[in-house]
């Protein structure tokens, strides 16, 4: 059983997922905000 | 606490501390993620396998304080009706529930090589699993009470309720004693750990926590930017 294969899974996923999750919440507050400014604009 | 309980006050603050937690924590995690995966000897018993220990007790960690935080703020809204508390408590749930997530599946990969099996009903991965389904319980709540224009205090009180299992999944592994490991760090006793094994750990705990609390404050930052817009869309239809 090749052991290094465990360990690249393992860190490939937590990178995978903590790089989405940022992603994720970065992308939301973008465009939450950019909302917010656009009906700003408009009134 | 009060003092930002101004969401305007707590903007202001929150801007630059999502930039600084992201840099430092991005920092500190390439640190010890090298220092894990090339610098530590493997261990004379587990081999190269330990080194998903970098990644695994962090994710625990975040899981447990990601609903410890939880029922801090629902005290918060319940008892003082802070206005963040519930903004909060939705900014921490999805973020909570991807590391404790992220805890079950490396250590079920961690779990193949080491004891020959991906999953066990052992003590402490099913109060692992029941507190991701308790976070999954409580991202539907506040949603569909956010959604109803509700103050969440429902969703509050399932966050209270729900901290009950953190103390059965620390003591877990002294009450039922099977498959996982018994505590190999304590505040008070030290660690069992050999130190040239240990070090990067502390880095990546700080790195990863740092990612947590920026992932929230976004999500915070984004949960405050629709009230705003729902706020001014309801003006304009009543102008």
């Amino acid at each position: 059983m090749n052991q290094w294969a465990f360990v690249t899974a393992a860190y490939g996923l937590a990178a995978l997922v903590t790089l989405g999750l940022v992603a994720w919440a970065y992308l939301s507050m973008r465009k939450a905000e950019a909302d917010v400014e656009a009906v700003k604009r408009r009134s | 606490m009060h003092g930002y309980a101004n969401p305007a006050r707590f903007l202001k603050l929150a801007r630059p501390a999502t930039a600084w937690l992201l840099a430092v924590g991005a920092l500190l995690l390439l640190g010890g993620v090298y220092g894990g995966l090339a610098v530590t000897p493997p261990d004379y018993l587990q081999g190269e396998t330990v080194r998903i220990l970098y990644i695994h007790v962090p994710a625990a960690w975040l899981g447990m304080a990601g609903w410890a935080s939880i029922a801090a703020a629902s005290i918060s809204q319940l008892v003082w009706r802070h206005p963040l508390a519930a903004v909060a408590g939705r900014a921490v749930a999805p973020t909570g529930a991807t590391f404790a997530a992220l805890c079950l599946a490396t250590g079920s990969i961690w779990g193949r090589p080491t004891w020959g099996t991906w999953w066990e009903w052992d003590g402490r991965l099913t109060s692992m699993l029941i507190l991701l389904f308790l976070y999954l319980g409580y991202i539907a709540l506040a949603s569909a009470e956010r959604e109803r224009g509700g103050e969440g205090r429902m969703a509050a009180l399932f966050g209270l309720v729900g901290a009950v299992n953190l103390p059965i999944i620390h003591y877990s592994v002294l009450w039922w004693r099977t498959l996982h490991q018994g505590q190999s760090i304590s505040i008070t006793q030290g660690s069992t750990i050999a130190p040239e094994l240990l070090w990067p750990l502390p880095l990546t705990m700080v790195g990863f926590t740092a990612i947590f609390a920026a992932a929230v404050l976004m999500l915070m930052r984004a949960d405050l930017a629709r009230t705003r817009l729902e706020a001014r869309l309801r003006r304009s239809a009543a102008e």
